[in-house]
């Protein structure tokens, strides 16, 4: 599978710094759009709850597939993981407090994480990608059929998250569950910055790039990947507790393939190995399927079969990939 | 003194094709050894053996007295023993400066931080200049690799192996690829080396060889035809032999 990247990270000179600012910019952006999302649908703020958790796992499939080039279709088993695990312990267990809920969810993803990551590390390119579909069949399986836990395919039902900080009660309208998404979309994505120009997210850019080469400098691609396929699962975890805590249920389809797929699918879209293009690729292809969907339920899907090719024919690079690259371009040439 | 680094009769067939036929050789702290032979003599295929990229099918490496046969290559590059390759093998879409700070990283047990930039740690910067410095790719360390020319990435691949700091510096062919001008950058390069490591070069370049190396192997159809001084090395008749037809140079060159 080869896919064509954009990193954030193209250092000149004073790079510290206009990283920094690439930061504070992505900030910015992200609390606009999430400002404007609620001005605009404040009748609809459960469906940009469900953007962000879906953003989160787009996110965490662009560390392993865009920063390292794993190929993955099955990622959703991470997503799932958390999703299960933060319902279960409030279902089951009674541990309703979101905080909480959200550990779980991180942990149940990170152990997804690391053995999806030993599985699916042991192969390259085709038979990866088998693996890990694979993988999230098994997943699937054995959450249909745990079904005392899981509630198998009539869903997990019975979750009931007390108040945040003890102060805000999850209410009807979905707010404190968006003001909560939001502030985890702005630590993650504020987290991972950090992570993708440390040195570690430096060694993975060479791994994707040339792991003999990696090797020849002493360093384990294997070991380096399955670390990223941890954080990946964390990220992806979180994303799964977001979406227990505000939707209350957690269903199979959050470990289907499907959902793989399409996370895969928003990932193209937007453009992999840039954080910018996995938040980009999600809000429009969850914009599409949600809001296009509704004005226009027939052909909706034609639309998003469309854009996708339109966008992998004459934009490989993604949506924010490409525009990304023409503005560097229109910069270097004044 | 002891050896750093040792080979025992090291064999490797392709298809039964012998293209490494009972090689042994041993290596010095401080050694300056020019290893040549004709085009596909089996160079390449030493080294890719040596370092765990190839697998042998008899024979005994050791690094430091310590037996690595069995070790992998990444193990053997913790050990000291490290490469170039021949054909440049680089990340294109990082920068000279990444390249040697990944190096510098991994050395010092630093690669795997999840926190910090290179650009902002002094030590690593100032390592990193001083690489680049030496090896005329300062001006160009913030520039994507897929921009730089051919000749700078050959520079770079050395640079790289050199911030790794190696006991066993083992270089392919270093300035096949590199315009005339810009030798004598590695050649100064080569000069400002530790005293104790020790530099096996693989070089078709005699000029480079002669003033390099103060002993020189030659390997043809994967065997050690002749290992001595650089003074006799082209009188040798089975050298002239080997070169015969192939490779005029090496009896101009002395
Ligand atoms: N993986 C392989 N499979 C089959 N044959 C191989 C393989 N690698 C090398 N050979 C063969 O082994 C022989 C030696 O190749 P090698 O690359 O080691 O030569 P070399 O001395 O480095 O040559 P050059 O000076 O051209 O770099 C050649 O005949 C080559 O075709
Ligand atoms: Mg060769």
């Amino acid at each position: 599978m080869t896919m064509t990247t954009t990193n954030e990270m193209t250092a000149a000179p004073p790079a510290h710094r206009r990283i920094a600012n690439a930061d504070l910019i992505g900030l910015a952006v992200i609390l606009l759009v999430a400002a404007v999302g609620y001005f605009l649908f404040p009748n609809n703020l459960a469906l940009l709850t469900r953007i962000i958790a879906a953003a989160l796992l787009v996110l965490s499939l662009d560390l392993v597939t865009g920063y390292c080039g794993v190929a993955t279709l099955g990622h959703a088993a991470l997503f799932g993981a958390g999703a299960y695990a933060a319902g279960i312990a409030s279902a089951h267990y009674g541990i309703n407090d979101p905080l909480a809920m959200l550990a779980f969810g991180i942990v149940a993803g990170a152990v997804a994480g690391l053995i999806c990551g030993v599985v699916i590390l042991r192969a390259h390119g085709l038979p990866q990608l088998v693996l890990s579909i694979a993988l999230i069949h098994l997943f699937h399986e054995f959450a249909n059929k745990a079904s005392s836990w899981t509630g198998g395919s009539d869903g997990l039902s019975g979750i009931a998250p007390t108040a945040l900080f003890s102060l805000y009660e999850f209410d009807l309208w979905g707010r404190t569950a968006y003001v909560f998404g939001v502030a985890l979309l702005v630590i993650v994505f504020l987290l991972l910055r950090l992570i993708v120009r440390s040195p570690f997210g430096m060694l993975c850019r060479g791994i994707k790039e040339d792991p003999i080469r990696i090797r020849s400098m002493g360093a384990s691609p294997k070991i380096a990947l399955t670390k990223m396929y941890v954080i990946s699962g964390a990220v992806a975890g979180v994303g799964g507790a977001l979406n227990a805590i505000s939707t209350q249920v957690v269903g199979l389809d959050s470990l289907s393939f499907t959902m793989s797929a399409e996370s895969l699918v928003m990932l193209v879209l937007g453009g992999t190995g840039s954080l910018f293009g996995a938040l980009t690729g999600t809000v429009v292809f969850m914009f599409f399927e949600d809001v296009v969907s509704a004005a226009n339920p027939f052909h909706w899907l034609t639309m998003v079969g469309a854009l996708l090719i339109a966008v992998v024919l004459f934009a490989p690079k993604g949506i924010y990939g490409t525009a990304a690259a023409l503005i560097t371009r229109r910069r270097e040439a004044p | 003194m002891q050896p750093i680094f040792e080979v025992r009769n090291l064999k490797r067939a392709f298809g039964g094709l012998a293209v490494t036929n009972d090689v042994s050789l041993s290596m010095a702290p401080g050694d300056r050894v020019a290893l040549i032979g004709p085009n596909g003599a089996g160079k390449t295929t030493f080294v890719n053996l040596v370092t765990g990229n190839l697998k042998p099918d008899s024979g005994a490496v050791l690094i430091g007295g310590e037996t690595v046969t069995s070790v992998d290559a990444i193990g053997r590059v913790r050990r000291g023993l490290v490469r170039s390759f021949q054909v440049t093998r680089l990340f294109a879409d990082m920068t000279p400066a990444e390249h040697v700070a990944l190096a510098v990283l991994q050395r010092s047990g630093r690669a795997g931080r999840l926190f910090g930039n290179f650009l902002g740690m002094p030590g690593v910067m100032a390592e990193v200049e001083d690489l680049l410095g030496k090896l005329g790719l300062k001006d160009l360390m913030h520039r994507k690799v897929s921009e730089i020319a051919y000749g700078q990435q050959r520079l770079l691949e050395i640079a790289v192996a050199l911030a790794l700091r190696p006991r066993v510096l083992l270089l392919d062919e270093p300035a096949a690829g590199v315009p005339q001008s810009d030798t004598g950058r590695i050649e100064q390069a080569l000069a400002d080396l530790p005293a104790d490591l020790a530099v096996l070069m693989i070089e078709h370049d005699m000029d480079l060889v002669f003033r390099f190396a103060k002993r020189v192997i030659v390997l043809a159809a994967g065997a050690i035809i002749f290992d001595g001084s650089p003074s006799e090395v082209t009188k040798d008749p089975r050298v002239r032999e080997a070169y015969l037809g192939s490779y005029a140079n090496a009896s101009h060159a002395a």
